[in-house]
């Protein structure tokens, strides 16, 4: 059967075996593998990579990219940490505006999510190439994080705010919790609301989307502020579990995000993918990154055996694709 | 060159196509320096012969013979090496490259290095453009070029590898008139110079001093063939139009139509570039409840961008007024178009009606969309419930209703984007070749369906380039010629000949001088 969930299926089926098999090969090969703390770790590392890659699937289903996202990251988890930290002062009135944690998430996914929501704008209504537009938007967010730390951490946040990073709840770590319910969410949005059927149709035909009646611009503007706020996230559970936020906190975080949503089997051409396999990908790359590092594989090397993962990956789907429809 | 090609001749050529036949036994033959004016309505087959003299198709019967020995065109470069050159509508040039670039791709003249010669380049291409009264810059980007003159460069590519037969597929259709006044002196420039060309053409009477002689064909058959004005414009429109085609899709039968609920007032369209011109001049149009209004015309009349004005595409360029139930209606988006009561079944409906990976349920429900949730998510239920009645109703064949649409045939495609907009209670549907590229078994199918939904009180605009397909459904018809409403008469009224004869552009000559 061909049909389009059937297609996905085969997709999630050869991810899914490939992390099978990964998994299966590392418990043979090492000992610290398959061990309760270290598979914690993972999730705990894969959550923020998750966070991103939610947004970065939703965007790639209308056909689009966002390549900010690491940066968006590294400046919501700087705003967050200075609003907590120093908060506003308002020199004209002489007063000074304090946050509290609450206060500090907020603004931090606010920053995330307008600064998406330019993104959106811009490749809406100014028609930029999407890959132009959040390259622009990466170096944009990456100098205004530097402007606003002056290019120093900022450090010593308090428990509260950390607890977004490293606390735990029924032995599960929160940023587990966090990315596990947005996971939830967005793949309810993607297969069971309008707005999601809308991504699917926009990505799959501009065109027909068009003719249809659906009004292309919210949508795409819609979807890159939704990634913003989800990279917001992302930077406040990077920064909460440091204890710190980094001037330089997400750098490159986009080629992971990207190669995520890859392996999980969408088009880059837009129409085809799903939360599910997103989830997949990501798990992929966090259990490579893990089982290279117990293998003691150099660091360098992993790089070099992740990017032939993704070629692997996206090789073999293409290969099903063209099986299925001989063009 | 030894040996110069002369005689250019085409014996008994057929060509099948799944659920055609495009062309039937044809025969031509074109001399030196002869211009053949070839004339026939759309899907006459006059494309698949060109198509095949192009090297594009191969034909399943008869052959193509130069000086009278058969040739092998299995590739556009093995008819440019037999020195058969071919435009096409779509041009074939990358506008990103200049001018001469684009006469030279492939071919460019090197220096002793290997580099290219641009000097030399540059000069050839002005020269070629020199020969045809041309005075675009070799060194212009293509892209910054009018169609007509894009045409211009097309040919003196074809000139630049010594085409000693060039074919044209409608060369004026895009072109001003000044454009196609040069067009016709080079013409007789290359008849001077020994080219035999081929014109594909239904302004047929700007050829008449050009030409030589005329071949018309007709459903893949050559049905005439005679000298340049040998016949009459009647007798042309006759052998074009052929019999009256006896009605196989069964009388519709006279009906009252109902009140009435569209209304179009002097719709307008600028040209997307050319200052001044228009596309479609102060057409009017209404149409009742249960009534079917057939639009025809030939190929460049405006007929699929007057529905796409209506359907408000082209807000910035567009002007008129629209009236739903003698309401005057807003309409500059599809969206208000949608809102109103309006329903789009596009003429391409692979890139504009569906969504090619979502499967039928979702592609008949994604205007109604609204109508399938329950608080804030979509049921499943509700969905099937908008739309598997419908899609049962039209009988869709398709393994499942979540196969991806790209996998079903045209028919069935259609029928999908039909049930799209009866889901959602459009009041007036914009059919634009509703039958394209669908085989006769589900033409019927697919005719019976609009006939049924017009008998259920929709109202109708049909656009459509085939006789057969207008006189068998419409209750009324309008034509259209190079943008202008030209006639509007009740079916009774209506016959092949009547209704061609307004779709043909006025005689170019009158054209010519004004």
């Amino acid at each position: 059967m061909l049909s389009r969930v059937g297609r996905i299926s085969i997709a999630r089926i050869q991810s899914g075996a490939a992390l099978l098999l990964m998994v299966g090969a590392l418990s043979v090969m090492t000992r610290t593998f398959l061990t309760p703390d270290n598979a914690w770790n993972i999730l705990r590392q894969v959550s923020v990579n998750l966070c991103l890659s939610i947004g970065m699937t939703l965007i790639i289903l209308t056909g689009g990219i966002d390549v900010s996202v690491g940066a968006v990251l590294g400046i919501a988890g700087a705003v967050a940490a200075g609003l907590l930290k120093f908060g506003v002062a308002a020199t004209t009135w002489g007063i000074k505006l304090e946050f509290t944690a609450a206060g500090a998430v907020v603004g931090g996914i606010g920053i995330g999510i307008l600064l998406g929501l330019c993104n959106g704008v811009v490749i809406a209504r100014l028609r930029l190439p999407p890959f132009v537009a959040t390259l622009a938007m990466l170096s944009i967010a990456r100098g205004l994080t530097l402007l606003w730390t002056g290019g120093f951490p900022i450090t010593g946040l308090g428990p509260t705010f950390g607890f977004i990073g490293t606390g735990a709840w029924w032995g599960v770590p929160m940023p587990v919790w966090e990315v596990g319910f947005l996971a939830i969410a967005a793949s309810v949005i993607c297969a069971r609301t309008a707005f999601g059927r809308h991504l699917y149709a926009v990505g799959g035909s501009e065109r027909a989307a068009r003719l249809s009646g659906l009004s292309i611009h919210k949508i795409k503007i819609a979807v890159y502020g939704i990634g913003g706020g989800l990279s917001g996230i992302g930077g406040l559970i990077v920064t909460a579990r440091l204890d710190s936020a980094q001037p330089t906190a997400g750098l490159g975080y986009e080629l992971d995000s990207i190669a995520a949503v890859v392996i999980g089997g969408a088009s880059l051409s837009g129409g085809r993918g799903s939360i599910m396999g997103t989830v997949l990908g990501c798990l992929i790359i966090g259990v490579l990154n893990n089982g290279l590092f117990l293998l003691d594989v150099s660091p360098f090397w992993q790089q070099v055996v992740k990017g032939l993962v993704i070629l692997i990956a996206v090789a073999l789907d293409r290969l099903g694709e063209r099986r299925a429809h001989p063009a | 060159m030894d040996g110069v090609p002369s005689v250019l001749e085409v014996r008994k050529v057929s060509k099948q196509f799944p659920g055609v036949r495009a062309l039937q036994e044809v025969s031509l033959r074109l001399e030196a320096g002869d211009v053949l004016v070839l004339l026939g309505q759309n899907g006459a087959g006059k494309s698949t012969l060109m198509n095949i003299l192009a090297g594009v198709f191969s034909p399943d019967g008869g052959g193509v013979f130069l000086n009278g020995s058969a040739i092998a065109l299995t590739s556009p470069s093995d008819a440019n090496a037999h020195g058969i050159a071919t435009i096409f509508q779509e041009l074939s040039l990358t506008p990103n490259l200049t001018v001469a670039e684009n006469i030279f791709l492939g071919r460019e003249p090197r220096t002793r290095f290997g580099f290219v010669d641009y000097e030399r380049m540059n000069q050839d291409a002005k020269t070629l453009l020199a020969r045809m009264e041309s005075s675009i810059a070799p060194q212009t980007l293509v892209g910054s070029l009018r169609v007509g003159q894009q045409q211009v460069v097309e040919i003196a590519r074809a000139l630049s590898v010594n085409a000693r037969f060039l074919i044209m597929d409608e060369p004026t259709a895009a072109m001003s008139q000044l454009e196609t006044r040069a067009l016709l002196h080079l013409i007789v420039d290359l008849k001077h110079a020994g080219v035999g060309i081929i014109y594909i053409t239904h302004r047929f009477e700007e050829l008449a001093d050009v030409g030589d002689h005329m071949a018309i064909l007709r459903d893949g058959k050559l049905v005439g063939e005679a000298s340049m004005g040998a016949l009459s414009h009647e007798a042309i429109v006759r052998l074009m139009v052929g019999h009256e085609p006896a009605s196989t899709y069964g009388d519709r039968g006279r009906r009252v139509p109902g009140p009435e609920v569209f209304r179009v007032e002097r719709a307008s369209l600028a040209h997307p570039s050319r200052q001044g011109e228009l596309v479609i001049r102060d057409v009017n149009i209404h149409a009742a409840r249960g009534e079917i209004v057939g639009i025809f015309g030939l190929m460049g009349a405006g007929r699929t961008e007057l529905l796409e004005t209506v359907f408000g595409m082209h807000s910035g360029r567009a002007n008129g007024r629209l009236f739903i139930d003698g309401k005057a209606v807003r309409c500059d988006s599809p969206t208000q178009a949608i809102a109103a009561g309006l329903a789009l079944a596009p003429e391409d409906r692979k890139r504009d009606g569906l969504v090619l990976e979502l499967g039928s349920r979702a592609n008949a429900s994604l205007v109604s969309l609204r109508k399938a949730q329950c608080c804030g998510l979509l049921s499943r239920k509700r969905e099937a419930a908008l739309v598997e009645p419908l899609l049962q109703r039209f009988s869709l064949r398709a393994t499942s209703l979540d196969e991806p649409v790209r996998t079903l045939s045209g028919g069935n495609q259609q029928k999908v984007i039909l049930a799209k907009w009866l889901v959602n209670m459009a009041k007036v549907l914009l059919l634009d070749e509703p039958t394209r590229g669908i085989d006769i078994d589900s033409k019927n199918e697919i005719y019976k369906l609009i006939g049924q939904l017009a008998d259920n009180g929709l109202a109708v605009i049909m656009v459509s380039s085939e006789l057969p397909e207008i006189l068998a459904l419409s209750d009324r018809i309008v034509v259209m010629c190079e943008g202008r409403k030209t006639a509007e008469l009740l079916r009774a009224d209506a016959t092949a000949e009547v209704l061609m004869r307004a779709a043909l552009p006025r005689s170019a000559a009158t054209d010519l001088t004004c």
